[in-house]
């Protein structure tokens, strides 16, 4: 009989809690004046610390939603979107395509008139290649009016890092990166006859294999004949494309890649690194932050990736790391750009980049950031993204690109079979779209 | 009185179908409806395409050989894994001492997370410094010791592995009781009449525990067949596609190409294939039972 | 008298095999618990460095931090009232439900049933936005009610086919006597089929608290309050978009587990009928 009261006023108490608890939630939304939607979870204590100093310097109140990870925070979003309940500003995860849809759909306001006031004093404040990845150029083939649409607060670049420990111990200089690809095949069979573990990184989160393979496409053809390529110009069966994901072939047989590789996250690739158990990591420079945490004695040494060809510069990705953007139909657009204005003047920017280790987005800010941190950030002149490409490939021919390098590292195709395979993907994309 | 007591089995369901069409029926219909749609998942307009998605969804070969990929984990899943339960719920339902405590561990793997399930079988697995390999080599193994995740000959099997080993605490914990159901009389009974042991567990344990074994399998095979998180944390279905399973599928549509309606289609498709599953293995289980 | 030392001398090894099969299945499901206890208690440098399960020195604060940066407090509370809520209804209505489609003949009862089952097979993930727009028409959203609704609809389908399939097996004297005695269905249902349908009641309490208890994706879709989120969204928080911080993240996952490892303790005595003679308890 006990366990019977018991049961009956569990139900109870949970009734009543539902009935309070739908009241609650209303109220708290009107003291807030902008709501910010992140993903940025290592960020989320400094945005706390600059939306408290934000509200004692202007008196408003800017509050810092953060959900993650960010697959499920581009899941809210969109959704927030079909039910027309996004915030005053967000970010918006993706490719450059999807970005382009929400602009369409008119979920974004244009920022290119706030850029532009006082002789285009924010614009000029900011990195152009980080504000590239959120403007649309004349004539875009996205069909989106021109224009910046967004304001980026971070930078990144994706290079490669050595170990200079292990570089001692292999009898190699600890100050010279390889220079040229043939270098690195010969350090990759020093590896392997010393049984150390070469290069890791997150290849199996397939984007990371694309960036690598983009970046000696780029060095290999040039941008030009890459752009071709997207745009059906070129076919993914040229010599130079075969050239490029033969590269993965050579870089296996040489013993450079570390084991377990082609299905590695990222984040393990970040613990061998940091635990000397790894040469070679192909990361971005958000892993200075990571490999400080986990070894501040870790010696190691930033450098782009080893060129194969002379023929074009090495291009790396890079640009913005990550950027806001202001809802379209917010009501406090105004006070919603005034804050990111703030947000991205010297000294935020300043905090920003000493709290969180992440490369400042304005170019004032850069003087007083780690050495290591520098080097990534001196890179930016090397640095290209999908996003300011002006066009976008297939997500099926990409997914067939990347995992056809798995293979291709596997052993289980060669670098023709995928060609092929990619190319026949390609046309089916393209037949659809007529 | 009968109204009376057609209303009253119909007030007993009431509450579930209510809950149910509101949260389930009324999405799958707009899921349904996306399904003729080409849809980004943000523009507001939706481009009805008809069938195609459908069309195209049975000449993806990827689609397929992730389809076939999950049906040899619910394999193995279904014989090693329920084996496996069987035992363990078998073991620990006779007098033996410790029962309890054995009870407790075998459903660790079930309650853990499953980016802790994954630390730590990449590191028993790892090519290099993995504790598997290293016993391998240990005993005198090297031509057995491989890069289990990453290798395409072994990665579908170890993941249905691990996937056994984080599940079987369920099939455990059914088995067990269904029999604690068993009384113990006719065991008893049993023994009088002279069986030993095997003839105990064909005449008395066997008959008995048909249904639970029914169930265990279908919850199985439904649980199984949508299996993505272990997946997803452990090769992200790589190398190349060997550990692509449905949802992943589905998921890559979704998020990674923005095609919405394809998506959706996908997940129609995979329901209606496993609905057929069911329905084909409750007709097997009805027949042998008469 | 000799037979009776050859029956011990065989039953002693018998169980001795069947000891070793349960301590070797056993050892591999408690030692991730093991590492997971014992990274808990290591800095973010000896982690992955040091993989000793005892650690060198026990970093006890990290749970203290846990639970503060994380904002546990709330959240724990928050969970708990989702769990116990979201099973509570599922207990009620899938009982009910099944109880009706077991026993029970009235028009529809087959192609419901079959609905209900069919449910089980589609994956919910293509249904999100549609059910976040739904959501928001029924002014459900960043609601605890509307975030109750889903999580017990979702495991409705299960707990049924689970709960039916129990009944379908309980004998039917009992419910016979009941009636006799002026019950009605309803009646039958709260006083007889209930209690004898205490075990696999537990096994639906366990599957679906530990169900609730782990879902974070739908309630960050339901919720934009963050005052209402549930506890797995304090854990996310250590897994940051670069950095992780294992320790924090183990010590979180460590106190997470708690709740569902001592429900299923308070639980098992009812699974297992209680056939405890001569069993040391662990």
């Amino acid at each position: 009989m006990f366990k019977s009261k018991v049961f009956h006023s569990a139900i109870l108490v949970v009734f009543i809690s539902i009935i309070l608890s739908g009241c609650a939630s209303k109220e708290e939304l009107c003291k807030t004046n902008i709501t910010v939607w992140h993903w940025m979870t290592d960020r989320e204590p400094a945005f706390k610390e600059l939306a408290k100093r934000y509200e004692a310097k202007s008196g408003i109140k800017v509050n810092f939603d953060l959900y993650a990870p960010s697959d499920a925070y581009s899941q809210k979003v969109r959704a927030a979107a079909q039910g027309a309940n996004l915030p005053d500003i967000f970010g918006i995860l993706g490719e450059k395509r999807d970005f382009a849809s929400f602009i369409k759909a008119g979920f974004i306001l244009k920022l290119t008139p706030y850029m532009n006031e006082d002789n285009a004093k924010w614009k000029n404040s900011l990195f152009a290649k980080a504000l590239a990845v959120n403007e649309f150029d004349e004539g875009n083939s996205y069909g989106v009016d021109s224009g910046i649409y967004g304001v980026p607060i971070d930078i990144m670049t994706i290079q490669m890092v050595y170990n200079k420990s292990l570089f001692r111990q292999l009898g190699l200089n600890p100050n010279k990166p390889p220079k040229d690809f043939t270098e690195l095949l010969e350090i990759g069979k020093k590896i392997s006859a010393a049984k150390l573990q070469g290069l890791v990184s997150g290849w199996g989160e397939v984007w990371m294999i694309d960036c690598f393979a983009n970046n000696y496409a780029f060095n290999i053809m040039g941008k030009d004949k890459v752009i071709a390529t997207i745009k059906g110009e070129v076919s993914y069966t040229d010599p130079d494309w075969i050239k490029v994901l033969s590269l993965f072939k050579d870089m296996q047989q040489s013993g450079l890649f570390a084991s377990g590789l082609v299905t590695m996250v990222n984040k393990t690739a970040e613990q061998l690194f940091a635990n000397e158990k790894a040469v070679f990591a192909f990361n971005g420079s958000w892993c200075v932050n990571v490999y400080k945490e986990m070894n501040p004695k870790l010696e190691y040494g930033a450098f782009l990736p080893p060129q194969a060809s002379d023929k074009y510069p090495m291009a790396i990705w890079g640009g913005a790391g990550s950027s806001f953007v202001v809802s379209a139909r917010s009501k406090n657009k105004e006070e919603a750009v005034k804050f990111l204005r703030w947000l991205t003047e010297r000294d935020q920017q300043v905090y920003l980049a000493e709290a969180t280790n992440n490369l400042p987005a304005n170019k004032d800010s850069l003087s007083k950031i780690p050495d290591i941190l520098a080097g990534f950030a001196r890179a930016m002149d090397s640095a290209t993204h999908p996003r300011v490409w002006g066009v976008s490939e297939f997500s099926p021919v990409i997914e067939a690109f990347d995992k056809g390098i798995q293979s291709i590292i596997i052993g289980e195709k060669t670098p023709e079979q995928v060609a092929a395979e990619v190319q026949r993907i390609k046309e089916r994309e393209l037949a659809k779209k007529r | 009185m009968k109204v009376k007591s057609a209303l009253e089995s119909y007030l007993l369901v009431l509450p579930a179908v209510l809950i149910f069409s509101v949260f389930y029926i009324v999405p799958f219909f707009s899921v349904l409806q996306l399904g003729f749609h080409e849809w980004d998942g943000i523009l507001p307009t939706k481009i009805f395409v008809g069938l195609d998605n459908f069309k195209e969804i049975f000449a993806d070969k990827i689609w397929w050989q992730s389809f076939w990929q999950s049906g040899y984990i619910t394999l193995i899943a279904l014989t090693f894994q329920n084996v496996l339960a069987f035992l363990l719920a078998w073991a620990c339902d006779r007098e033996i001492r410790m029962k309890n405590f054995y009870r407790v561990l075998f459903f660790i793997p079930p309650v853990l997370s499953e980016v802790v399930v994954g630390l730590v079988w990449q590191w028993i697995l790892n090519g290099n410094y993995g504790i598997l390999n290293h016993w391998l080599t240990h005993f005198g193994f090297t031509n057995l010791a491989r890069d289990w995740l990453s290798d395409p000959n072994t990665a579908l099997t170890t993941v249905a592995v691990v996937h056994c080993w984080k599940g079987f605490g369920w099939g455990f914990l059914l088995f067990l009781a269904g029999l604690q159901t068993i009384p113990r009389e006719l065991y008893e009974a049993a023994r009088v009449d002279g069986a030993n042991a095997w003839s105990s567990f064909k005449n008395v344990t066997v008959p008995l525990m048909v249904p639970v074994v029914v169930m265990v399998a279908i919850l199985t095979i439904l649980g199984t067949m949508q299996v993505f998180v272990l997946i997803y944390t452990m090769t992200g279905g790589g190398p190349g596609y060997h550990t692509e399973v449905p949802v992943l599928r589905i998921l890559a549509s979704m998020r990674g190409s923005s095609r919405f309606g394809y998506a959706c289609a996908q997940g129609i498709t995979f329901g209606v294939i496993l609905c057929m599953i069911s329905f084909v293995q409750l007709l097997v289980s009805r027949k042998a039972k008469n | 008298m000799q037979s009776t030392i050859y029956y011990k001398a065989k039953k002693t090894t018998v169980n001795l095999i069947i000891h070793l099969f349960l301590l070797t299945v056993g050892i591999t499901c408690v030692f991730p618990l093991l590492w997971m206890i014992s990274s808990s208690l290591k800095t973010q440098e000896t982690i992955f460095k040091d993989m000793s399960i005892i650690p060198k020195s026990f970093h006890f604060e990290n749970y203290y931090h846990a639970w503060i940066e994380g904002g546990f407090g709330r959240y724990f509370l928050n969970s708990i009232f989702y769990t116990v809520a979201v099973v509570i209804g599922i207990v009620i209505i899938s009982s009910m439900a099944a109880y009706a489609f077991s026993r029970l003949r009235f028009a529809g009862r087959n192609v419901l049933f079959v609905i209900f089952m069919a449910a089980m097979m589609i994956p919910i993930q293509g249904s999100f936005v549609a059910l976040y727009v739904l959501l928001n028409k029924l002014h459900l959203r960043n609601t605890s009610l509307g975030y109750i609704l889903c999580m017990i609809n979702v495991g409705l389908s299960t707990s049924i086919f689970l709960l039916k399939t129990f009944f379908d097996k309980m004998p039917k004297e009992l419910e016979d006597a009941a009636r006799i005695d002026g019950c009605s269905k309803i009646g039958i249902w709260w006083h007889v089929a209930l209690p004898l349908a205490k075990p696999v009641l537990a096994v639906v309490v366990v599957l679906n608290a530990l169900n609730v208890w782990n879902e974070f994706i739908l309630a960050l879709l339901i919720f934009d309050s963050r005052p209402l989120m549930p506890l797995q969204v304090a854990l996310m928080t250590f897994q940051g978009e670069f950095v992780t911080r294992y320790p924090l993240l183990m010590a979180g996952l460590t106190i997470a587990a708690l709740p569902i490892i001592i429900l299923y303790l308070l639980m098992q005595k009812y699974i297992i009928k209680g056939v405890t003679q001569g069993a040391v308890v662990g």
